[in-house]
């Protein structure tokens, strides 16, 4: 029997969780269909999140590609069906993009190696200065974006024990925010904070994916006892407090905020369907003058 | 006296296999430049003042800030606590060409491990990086308008007692702030 999950009309980090549910209740091996006819949105995360899900499955799920034609054609030129076609079973044919047509800031990226991460760093570097200019921020401060670009993908290389994804989009937010965005979307499907961080961490009272987060992402905490780990997610922080932007992290069965005054996001969430890896979001808003 | 000896950034990223990267990202890239450093570091005789020069430095990031700077300083004594020995042949670096990107990634680094160095500025001018108490700062400060000399000779530079002065000065050379040396101790940039 073949499972369908339907992906919202607009699939983003919060509506991503209704597809999570009903799979979480599943066998790893069950048959699952996405159903993403009616979808016409999709941020970066929504779009990286659904390889990720793919990855995650023991066997390669079938996916219906958005009926619209320019919600097709975005999602090919953002570059997610080159790599859904090796992840699921696509059942229909999908617009063909190279590598380079979109006008994604940052189109998806598969990281699984040190030399990956060099590549989007470069890519990324000159691009950066643009949008963070055009965000109301210095130049120099290009460097810092490339610093939390570069320390993100790296956490997928030494610590989830498997590839992952990274995609980045600016937005104008007029509605919600009355600013642009940068959003930066990273996921991966490998081993998750709990399980990273477990594997040298003596039994205690409470060791869940919520205390694994709270230990990496508050108190940069390293499964290695060299007191230089752990300071690229304390880096990343940093960076977001400076640019007053919204991190998130979710892993497991949780996921926790470090949530600025425009947002009403709550700071940690606990009982979210079990899901692999570690999904990051940040979103970066353009600058207000002082 | 020592002679300040470039350690090529760009020459040890290419004999780490990493030419085609202007940009010291990635712990895996930092533990291979540091390798090569090292190496480096061991052809040259004697005590050595090494210059590390990042003015065609790229993006630096919190991992490689750790990889190549604070586990070189590290490696060669900088970290040791007051009652280890000192190495025979010690080893100081003197930092080129730090931009304010590259302090970002690189003061927290030096903090997190109680670590500190010498940067150039492009005026000449020299300061300070990573965890200093103001004492040691004011000492440093002393040996560098002084010229450096024997503890005399710098205690002379300002109204302190020598047998204070000496013992922050040994604390400083053992953190690689300043060059100790039988004829005393002196600013990193004069030798």
């Amino acid at each position: 029997m073949t499972t369908i999950l339907t992906v919202p009309p607009s699939l983003d980090d919060g509506t991503f969780e209704s597809l999570l549910q009903p799979l979480a209740e599943l066998e790893p091996d069950a048959k699952v269909l996405l159903d993403a006819r009616h979808t016409r949105w999709s941020s970066p995360y929504g779009l990286i999140g659904l390889l990720t899900l793919a990855q995650a499955r023991g066997n390669r799920p079938q996916f219906y590609p958005p009926e619209d034609p320019n919600t097709a054609s975005y999602w090919a030129r953002a570059g997610f069906f080159r790599h859904a076609e090796k992840l699921f079973e696509l059942t229909r044919p999908v617009p063909k993009s190279r590598s380079g047509d979109s006008n994604f800031f940052l189109e998806i990226t598969p990281i699984a190696q040190t030399e990956d991460v060099h590549s989007v760093v470069e890519h990324i570097r000159e691009r950066s200065k643009a949008i963070m200019e055009t965000l109301g921020f210095p130049p120099s401060s290009s460097l810092g974006f490339s610093v939390v670009m570069s320390e993100s993908c790296q956490n997928i290389v030494e610590h989830a024990g498997g590839a992952g994804w990274v995609a980045v989009q600016t937005y104008d937010w007029q509605k919600r925010l009355g600013r642009r965005v940068v959003v930066i979307a990273v996921s991966d499907s490998g081993v998750g904070f709990r399980q990273s961080l477990g594997q040298t961490r003596a039994p205690s009272d409470r060791w869940d994916d919520a205390a694994a987060l709270e230990a990496a992402v508050l108190r940069a905490t390293s499964r290695f006892r060299d007191p230089g780990r752990g300071q690229g997610l304390a880096g990343i922080r940093k960076y977001m407090g400076k640019w007053d932007a919204k991190l998130t992290v979710r892993s497991g069965t949780a996921r926790i905020g470090i949530i600025p005054k425009w947002d009403d996001d709550q700071p940690l969430v606990e009982h979210l369907p079990a899901f692999a890896g570690a999904q990051y979001q940040m979103i970066i808003p353009q600058a207000v003058p002082a | 006296m020592l002679t300040p000896m470039p350690l090529d950034l760009r020459m040890a990223l290419a004999r780490a296999e990493c030419e085609l990267y202007s940009n010291l990202v990635t712990r895996a890239t930092g533990r291979a430049v540091r390798g090569q450093l090292e190496s480096m570091l061991r052809d040259m005789p004697g005590q050595r003042l090494a210059v590390l020069d990042f003015t065609h430095v790229g993006v630096l990031d919190f991992s490689c800030a750790d990889e190549i700077v604070a586990q070189l300083l590290l490696r060669f004594g900088a970290g040791l606590p007051a009652h280890a020995p000192a190495p025979q042949t010690p080893s100081y670096f003197m930092f080129r060409g730090l931009a304010e990107a590259h302090l970002e990634a690189l003061e927290p680094v030096l903090e997190r491990h109680g670590l500190a160095l010498v940067a150039e500025a492009p005026d000449g001018s020299m300061q300070l990086v990573g965890m200093v108490e103001p004492e040691e700062h004011s000492v440093w400060q002393l040996v560098l308008l002084s010229g450096g000399g024997d503890v005399d000779a710098i205690a002379s530079f300002a109204d302190v007692r020598s047998i204070d002065l000496h013992e922050q000065l040994v604390a400083l050379a053992r953190r690689r702030l300043v060059i100790q040396t039988p004829a005393g101790f002196h600013p990193l940039r004069h030798h």
